[in-house]
């Protein structure tokens, strides 16, 4: 095996071919090993093993409280798994172990974003500098750690015209330019969650992490998330792995599905597999695996399932 | 007439270097909604190390020029007073962080007695004087009986503190650092997870405190002309009152703020008595605290559901 040309830096292996698992993404831009998060007596995810493929939408679904926040926070370094390994490969093969990297580190060097269930933007902040926050560490640098920017130099100013330039873009792309210099806070609903992603995506994540972006959205608003996911996915090339409750967004565009419960793994897999799924279904309805064929009949599903128990 | 003019004057400049403390209390607890018990002892020992550098410059030296002298021992007491600054945030403040609320203030009482303390023992416990630097002053207006003068010394601590408020405003408003500290202090997770380094911003927030209350520290001794080691108490706590006054986390607040406490206290001790008015300022604090908690120009808080 060569050495990768990756440079080795603080919690960075070296790179190493994706080791290859059927039926898995052949390129993983994040590969969870064996992840395990204990809370006290608690197993919140146990022996939890995935990939997320470079380029894609993965949904991570599952009933509520199967451990699917848990394993996020645990990616963007909120929570030390107890146990278990989080691997990013960037495209130039450089690779960090997020569950080592400090909470800012996880933005900055492994370009990890996320946006969280409930809605945390700075909502005194007018939309424009919510997402010129987001652009902090270019424009830092540029500033000479600000004594430049009082000082009103060249090259901040050209710096910051270019951070405003693409904050104009994003604030457009989601149709909020008659509003760019309100306070993000008196923003509706469904505005103030896609100027959340408008956020996440000004830090140039390889890796964009939603938490339920669909959450108290109504159909048409669903929609655009839709648009505005796939445009993500296909323009910047950003993998995106999403929490989703609402099945209209996770079946229409993701390219893998990954389904916990119980903090446990049960089926991994294209939408088409998942929607088959008996476990999937069982888990969904609340049942054991071999009352499924009869409670689906009950509930009027009868015949969708493929049956195939273990 | 006149004298009501004077003292105007006077409540002014006494304003301006309260409301210079207050700027450090207002962006602490903006940041990290702590107050800063220590900040008035920052202020006090850095009128000590403006005296020192002083002496050494004006005695030792032998340097004339008031101008020169002035500037090298604002920069020298800034940087040093900055590096305390750094170093007790470091020591006594980041390691309680995301302890329970009381924590770091407790530790800043104790980083406040003990700077005194340090002080005394290292200084001495009688007041320190330093030759006036600045005698000039301007006429405003004369009269056989009265006139209204105002010196150097106050032209330029209400300069100073008018540059700076406004350097400072801008700062926080305008460039990205500022962008950074207005979000740590609204969500401090969702910032780090934005890629903004929040204990760098943390520290370097109190890295400026601690340079502004340089700033008051030798404009005091400037001012007054003596400095002794429990000269951090009463106006820490008075600039701590302007910057509750003035609306906590805001920056024209806290100014503002400073020159009502400032211009209160001086009319009390002009036209009352001077003994009470410790009472008077800090009988606004009450009034305030009960009829308008969020200050003049302060955000009323938002309940968060």
């Amino acid at each position: 095996m060569t050495l990768a040309t990756g440079t080795t830096r603080l919690a960075t292996v070296q790179d190493e071919p994706p080791a290859a698992m059927p039926g898995g993404p052949v390129d993983p831009i994040l590969v969870v090993d064996h992840l395990t998060m204990r809370f006290g007596g608690l197993t919140a995810v146990g022996d939890l093993s995935f990939k997320v493929g470079r380029g894609d939408i993965t949904a991570l679904i599952g009933p509520n409280g199967a451990g699917k926040t848990t394993v996020f926070n645990c990616i963007t370094g909120f929570y030390k798994p107890t146990e278990g390994m989080i691997r990013l490969r960037q495209e130039g093969g450089e690779t960090y172990l997020l569950e080592r990297l400090p909470g800012h580190d996880v933005n900055r060097l492994a370009r990890v974003a996320r946006t969280f269930q409930n809605i945390r933007l700075f909502p005194q902040m007018t939309v424009l500098e919510n997402l010129l926050v987001a652009m902090h560490k270019p424009l830092m640098r540029a500033s000479g750690f600000s004594l430049a920017g009082i000082l009103g130099l060249p090259v901040y100013r050209r710096a910051q015209e270019a951070a405003i330039a693409k904050a104009a873009a994003w604030i457009e792309r989601i149709g909020l330019t008659h509003r760019a210099d309100e306070p993000a806070g008196d923003l509706p609903y469904g505005d103030q969650r896609r100027l959340e992603i408008a956020r996440a995506m000004c830090t140039d994540p390889v890796l964009l992490c939603l938490d339920e972006p669909a959450a108290g959205l109504n159909p048409r608003e669903s929609a655009d998330l839709n648009t505005l996911l796939r445009m993500i996915r296909d323009e910047y090339g950003t993998s995106v792995l999403l929490i989703e409750h609402d099945m209209s967004v996770v079946m229409q565009i993701s390219d893998r599905i990954v389904v916990l419960d119980y903090g446990i793994k049960i089926a991994d897999g294209t939408p088409d597999e998942i929607r088959n799924d008996t476990r999937v279904i069982a888990a969904y309805l609340g049942v054991d695996d071999e009352e499924v064929a009869a409670v689906e009949a009950e509930v009027g599903l009868a015949g969708t399932s493929a049956g195939t128990t273990a | 007439m006149e004298f009501f003019a004077q003292q105007f004057i006077n409540g002014l400049t006494l304003g301006s270097i309260y409301g210079l403390i207050a700027l450090g209390y207002t962006m602490v607890f903006g940041i990290i909604g702590m107050v800063n018990f220590a900040h008035g002892d920052v202020f006090m020992l850095s009128s000590f190390i403006a005296l020192i550098f002083f002496l050494i410059l004006t005695s030792w030296l032998g340097l004339t020029s008031v101008a020169l002298v002035f500037l090298i021992v604002l920069v020298l007491a800034m940087i040093l007073t900055a590096l305390w600054g750094w170093a007790i945030e470091r020591v006594a403040y980041r390691p309680l962080r995301g302890s329970f609320r009381l924590a770091p203030l407790i530790s800043a009482i104790g980083v406040s007695i003990f700077l005194s303390n340090f002080v005394q023992v290292v200084q001495g416990a009688r007041n320190k004087p330093v030759p006036p630097l600045v005698r000039d002053v301007i006429v405003l207006y004369q009269n056989e009986q009265y006139t209204v003068t105002l010196s150097y010394k106050q032209a330029i601590i209400m300069t100073t503190t008018a540059l700076l408020l406004a350097g400072f405003w801008y700062l926080v408003q305008r460039t990205s650092f500022g962008r950074a500290q207005r979000a740590c202090e609204q969500d401090r997770r969702m910032a780090a997870l934005l890629g903004i380094n929040v204990d760098r911003t943390i520290s370097l927030t109190f890295v400026l405190g601690a340079a502004l209350a340089a700033v008051a520290g030798t404009l005091y001794l400037l001012y007054y002309g003596v400095v002794s080691f429990s000269d951090g108490f009463v106006p820490g706590v008075k600039a701590f009152t302007a910057a509750v006054l003035g609306g906590i986390g805001s920056l024209p607040g806290a100014v503002l703020g400073g020159l009502i406490i400032g211009l209160i206290e001086t009319f009390w001790s002009a036209y009352f008595s001077i003994e009470y008015k410790d009472v008077a300022a800090f009988l606004i604090l009450i009034v305030v605290l009960i009829f308008k908690p969020s200050g003049i120009l302060g955000r009323p808080e938002v309940e968060k559901v």
